[in-house]
């Protein structure tokens, strides 16, 4: 059934990558060929699915395996909550040897019943790992159980580690949301201006630089998938007039799964970078008015971006001066490349080269179109080669996630952090100008010069 | 161009200086079986000890020529010989501190007249030396204090003139705010290029918190008087402290010992140039381990400096070591947003810091509100200053007494650079601020019972 489910995931039309590709390579998936022992790097489909659900704020996440999956990994990404906190604490039922023996379904289910009367959550998901799949755990009749016997929705979500990538996990869990969740309740009321925005995981906080501009308009967001969520409003998310989807790979097929069975049209849309925001506030207000809006939305949007538009510019203008001429290397997946890549030739940098792990053959085009044809753009960078380059002085900063932090770090290199774990929120015209005043305070920051003075006895000695 | 205002305030309120006459008995600590004595009222005597016995958390040997007001219209001299005369039969110490204070120095008395005259008179004390700095109350503070008991005792104990020098041996002198820790820690470092240091005055020995086996009525260590006649030995004389110039000079002048002063030795390039000057003045190169050290130096502060970046501080603290630590900082790329100190700095000094203020901890708090606050660094005083201004205290200089141990803390050299670093930056990483939640309007089920019970039930786990 998981097969199927996972052959499914991979079966999307509504991602370019996977329309550009020929019918063989299709039918091995996403990553399947990243996937090379001894040379892999990334997650699995748990953390994925973990990732992708675990934003939904008023919800318990328990995690349904040994120590590993759940201890190892808790707590490690800053999306926020601007209410419960209970998305944050960490459950998991912790097998034992015993449990792998005699199965763990009666664990689980104690577990269940713990959470529950403990901490009365909205929704309680139940992620399978890698053990519990092998030994056979019925899971789902752990779950249906748990739901008739506590009255709380308890979801499992089907995603150990071994059935593939991160990205197969994002997908997974947004299947599971499709079938289990969206479509369970009704909202209390309905406006013309409902949207759902999906794929965007409040990372940081950078829901909330968006969110204002949207109230602004008067558009109403009726649910986020997940960031800053609440699990009744993922309910309810089959009555928005439109979709957005922010993190096209991961969560495309949950928008063709929503426009499917619920007729909601949707676009794929960023909120990184200046051009790229103004672009999803008009494709939403587009579709509004096309859904039955009325049809001054798109006006008084258009004056909206405007006033941002100049706002941001003026102030990014300001730090020209202070980068202009400086060298960036590009390496990340997480944040759409080409629309930071726009921003920084903005104000004068020069991106020596960029990465295009994640991006699609649309997003390489416009790179190509920003950077000439000779543009350098990446797929993984081995650690050494990295290393070469930074300390040749090839760049001024590295902009990357934290894997290769240290990397850029030990040959004195500046690095901003510009991956989920990041600290500091990107998004919308304040998000772009708090990423160039991030790059400036970087870039020209006092340590630099004194990390790279010769130690003392290696200087020059008078008299010698 | 830092510019030095002096509040106008009539009214010190939350004074952050303590007195110069403190700083000078801790000078005398810092010198084996010694024991300082305070040319004052007894109560000059017994707040000085209270705050450092309650900072060192120590007994500590202090005295008192206990003034009274007839003496004080006599004149002290009295007073000193017979207190001199109880310390030498009760304590045996080999060094007596004297230090004046505000009531002494006001009706001007000349101690070092009278001292003259009673230790003539007095030849049965041949084993004991008595040193008189003068210390008083109503000019400077504890660094003042500090550095005139140091070249007082450089006037008196070391011995005059041109001497041989001893290959290999230098003097240092420790800044008035270098805990015994950070002696002990650059004490080592001199050691560690074959070099052997006559440390004046040495706290590492005497207030480092060790049991001693046998009760001890004096100093219990510390720079023995034999290393302090030797000083004019020295190849060079090494001071921490433009306030040590002073003594150094006068070193200079009684045995033509030339000297070198480091600003500080806090901070990466600040003790790159002290350890220059020592492989200079061994000729040997720098051994492996200061190499390592160095380069964890290096790492931590690659590491770190995201967290220090464009956070603001506060800080109050005497010249020197207001010197040391907001240069570190700005180092690491803070904004010293409201700088305190107690006297007008030497000119010169490159305090990062665009007003620095003499005054007190109110001004610090009347500072830090308007130029914004993530970190106060003050002595512990500055307790309530830091609730106020609604920022947490790291707690610095002198007194250190709600905190155990002041004395071990490190922060000069490669590895007490570090331990700052990694300090100040935990301090940072606990006060990061999230983006302030954006509640969006018309939220869907905001309004809806359960939804909101959900939300009560899972901010109070286990209610």
């Amino acid at each position: 059934m998981l097969k199927q489910r996972i052959a499914e995931a991979f079966n999307e039309p509504g991602c370019a990558t996977n329309r550009a590709k020929s019918d063989e390579s299709r039918k091995r998936g996403c990553s399947s060929s990243a996937l090379v022992p001894g040379a892999a790097a990334g997650g699995c489909a748990f953390d994925g699915a973990k990732i992708a659900l675990q934003p939904i704020a008023d919800a318990a996440h328990l995690v349904h395996g040994p120590i590993a999956c759940e201890g190892n990994s808790w707590d490690s990404r800053h999306t926020a909550s601007s209410g419960p906190r209970l998305y944050r604490t960490s459950f998991t039922t912790d097998m034992s040897e015993l449990d792998v023996i005699h199965g763990g379904e009666k664990r689980l289910f104690r577990a269940i019943r713990e959470v529950a009367e403990r901490y009365q959550p909205a929704a309680i998901f139940v992620y399978v790992t890698c053990v519990p799949s092998l030994i056979g755990d019925d899971v789902d009749a752990v779950c249906d159980a748990a739901t008739t016997r506590f009255g709380l929705p308890v979801i499992p979500v089907n995603a150990p580690g071994f059935v593939g990538s991160k990205n197969l996990g994002n997908k997974l869990a947004g299947q599971v949301l499709l079938d289990r969740v969206v479509g369970t309740r009704e909202p209390e009321r309905t406006t013309p201006f409902d949207i759902n925005i999906i794929g965007e995981y409040n990372v940081a906080g950078e829901m909330w630089q968006v969110l204002p501009l949207l109230d602004q308009l008067g558009i109403r967001v009726l649910a986020s998938i997940t960031g800053d969520a609440r699990f009744h409003e993922i309910a309810c998310a089959h009555r928005a007039r439109v979709n957005m989807v922010v993190c096209s790979q991961a969560m495309a097929s949950f928008a063709r799964g929503m426009q499917e069975r619920y007729g909601i049209p949707y676009f794929e849309g960023s909120f990184y970078g200046i051009s790229d925001t103004s672009a999803a506030l008009r494709e939403i207000s587009r579709l509004l008015v096309e859904q039955g809006a009325p049809a001054d939305l798109i006006t008084r949007t258009e004056v909206l971006i405007c006033k941002e538009e100049s706002a941001a510019w003026m102030r990014i203008s300001a730090y020209r001066e202070r980068l202009q001429g400086k060298r960036v290397l590009l390496y990340t997946g997480g944040v759409k490349s080409w629309s930071v890549v726009s921003a920084l030739q903005e104000i004068g940098m020069t991106v020596i080269g960029t990465s295009v792990r994640k991006s699609t053959e649309d997003d390489k085009q416009r790179i190509k179109g920003l950077m000439g044809e000779e543009a350098t753009m990446f797929g993984q960078i081995p650690a050494k080669e990295l290393h070469r380059m930074l300390s040749n002085g090839e760049a001024d900063i590295l902009m990357s996630g934290g894997r290769t932090q240290f990397v850029a770090l030990k040959t004195k290199t500046p690095w901003l952090d510009i991956n989920q774990e990041r600290h500091h929120p990107y998004a919308g015209y304040d998000g772009m100008v708090a990423l160039v005043h991030q790059i400036d305070t970087t870039i020209n920051h006092p340590v630099w010069r004194q990390v790279r003075l010769p130690a003392p006895w290696d200087r020059p000695r008078a008299g010698q | 161009m830092t510019d030095v205002e002096t509040a106008t305030k009539a009214c010190a309120i939350n004074p952050l200086k303590t007195s110069p006459a403190l700083g000078g008995a801790l000078a005398f600590l810092g010198v084996d079986r010694s024991l300082p004595l305070l040319h004052g009222s007894q109560g000059c005597t017994a707040f000085a000890l209270v705050l450092l016995v309650r900072h060192f958390r120590e007994a500590i040997p202090l005295q008192t020529t206990a003034m009274s007001e007839l003496s004080t219209i006599l004149g002290g001299a009295d007073n000193i010989e017979q207190a001199i005369g109880n310390i030498y039969d009760r304590a045996k110490p080999r060094l007596i501190g004297l230090c004046s204070t505000a009531l002494t120095e006001t009706r001007d008395e000349d101690v070092r007249g009278d001292l003259r005259s009673i230790m003539q008179r007095h030849p049965d004390w041949s084993d004991l030396s008595v040193v008189y700095a003068p210390t008083p109350d109503f000019a400077g503070s504890l660094e003042v204090g500090w550095a005139s008991a140091v070249q007082a005792m450089i006037d008196v104990l070391v011995e005059k003139g041109q001497r041989p020098r001893v290959l290999r041996q230098i003097n240092l002198l420790p800044a008035s705010y270098m805990t015994p820790a950070d002696v002990e820690a650059i004490r080592e470092v001199v050691e560690s290029f074959g070099l052997s240091a006559i440390v004046l005055p040495d706290l590492s020995g005497s207030l480092d918190g060790h049991v001693p086996d046998e009760y001890v009525p004096t100093s219990l260590g510390g720079t023995s008087l034999d290393d302090v006649a030797r000083m004019g030995e020295s190849q060079m004389t090494l001071a921490v402290g433009e306030h040590m110039r002073g003594a150094a000079e006068a070193l200079k002048r009684r045995t033509g010992v030339p000297f070198r002063v480091f600003d500080r030795l806090t901070g990466l390039e600040a003790f790159d140039t002290f350890v220059e000057t020592l492989i200079d003045l061994s000729g040997r190169p720098a051994p492996e381990r200061l190499r390592r050290d160095r380069s964890r130096l290096v790492d931590a502060m690659l590491d770190g400096h995201f967290y220090f970046t464009g956070r603001t501080v506060a800080i109050a603290a005497e010249p020197d070591h207001l010197l040391a630590v907001t240069r570190f900082l700005d180092d690491m790329g803070c904004r010293i947003s409201a700088a305190v100190t107690t006297k007008k700095l030497p000119s010169g000094a490159a305090v990062p810091c665009e007003n620095v203020v003499v005054g007190d901890l109110d001004d610090l708090e009347r500072l830090a509100s308007s130029g914004g606050c993530d970190l106060v660094i003050a002595d512990a005083h500055a307790e309530t200053t830091a609730v106020t201004i609604g920022a947490p205290l790291y707690r610095m200089g002198f007194p250190v007494f709600d905190r155990l141990g002041a004395g071990h803390r490190v922060s000069v050299g490669y590895r007490g650079t570090r331990e700052l670093l990694f300090t100040i930056g935990n301090i940072f990483i606990d006060g990061q601020t999230e983006l302030e939640p954006y509640l969006r309007q018309n939220r869907e089920g905001a309004n809806d019972a359960s939804v909101v019970n959900a939300k009560v039930a899972a901010g109070q786990p286990g209610s």
